[in-house]
């Protein structure tokens, strides 16, 4: 059995525009990072220590007093935003039918992108406003 | 697999499968997970209860599924770059996928095994 090779890339011409290349490049470099950011926060949530029986209020404002984890959880949260809503943009530009006069294509998309950035927002906030005293 | 489809079968699909499957899975719990972690600017008492419920048997098992999407996700996405940036990568894809596997389930088990040990423990007594 000879080793099989790839062929060039045979999707559409949609992928020829910059800004396809550029989402391309995109997930393998923030894909990078997340694997070190996500688990390692797996890591430290889930498996150390004790993992998630251990998490509470008061845990949470303890990894937010420092600024490493700070910055962590920013990064974290946006790089993870932007991969994940950019997957599902491309599987639901393949598999949302495009028919004329019902638009599920883009409202799936419009639905993803309002879901995306209110996330987004919600959780940038709380990261920039978290409170310890609060309650 | 009929000819003249895009989905040729064996390791290569199916494993680009299995990424998008995790990648959807993952980002849904990511929305809530990112609103579950807003209630702490909320009420502690009210985020304390929420996360209690992340620590009972049936979602602590749940947890465990979040992991091996989120690491097989992970190690596949590493054979991506590989296949995509290594100039042998095409041609070891198949074998990378293998390795991808033996990887995930070195990490699954014990990671499962300190995942799990509480609820295991509570349940039998101990």
């Amino acid at each position: 059995m000879s080793l099989e090779t790839f062929s060039a890339p045979r999707s559409g011409a949609k992928s020829r525009t910059n800004f396809e290349m550029l989402s391309w490049l995109f997930m393998r470099i923030s894909g990078v990072v997340l694997v070190f950011l996500v688990l390692g926060h797996l890591l430290i949530m889930n498996i150390l220590d004790g993992g998630v029986q251990r998490i509470n209020f008061g845990f949470v404002a303890g990894r937010w007093a420092s600024p490493f984890w700070q910055i962590w959880d920013l990064l974290q949260l946006w790089l993870a935003i932007i991969h994940g809503t950019n997957g599902l943009r491309t599987i639901i530009a393949d598999y949302a039918p495009q028919k004329p006069g019902r638009q599920v294509r883009f409202w799936l998309q419009t639905v993803l992108m309002i879901s995306a950035v209110f996330v987004l927002f919600a959780g940038t906030l709380v990261i920039f406003t978290f409170d310890p005293t609060i309650g | 697999m009929a000819s003249g489809t895009l989905y040729r079968g064996r390791e290569g699909m199916w494993s680009w499968v299995a990424h998008r499957i995790t990648g959807v899975a993952v980002y849904l719990f990511l929305l809530v997970h990112v609103l579950d972690t807003a209630l702490v600017r909320v009420d502690p008492n009210l985020y304390d209860t929420v996360i209690a419920s992340y620590k009972t048997p049936i979602v602590n098992l749940l947890e465990v599924g979040l992991v091996a999407a989120v690491l097989y996700h992970a190690l596949n996405g590493i054979r991506i770059i590989l296949v995509d940036f290594w100039s042998k990568g095409p041609r070891y894809q198949r074998a990378m996928l293998w390795v991808v596997m033996a990887i995930w389930l070195v990490l699954m088990v014990p990671g499962a095994f300190f995942m799990l040990r509480h609820t295991v423990e509570k349940m039998l007594g101990a």
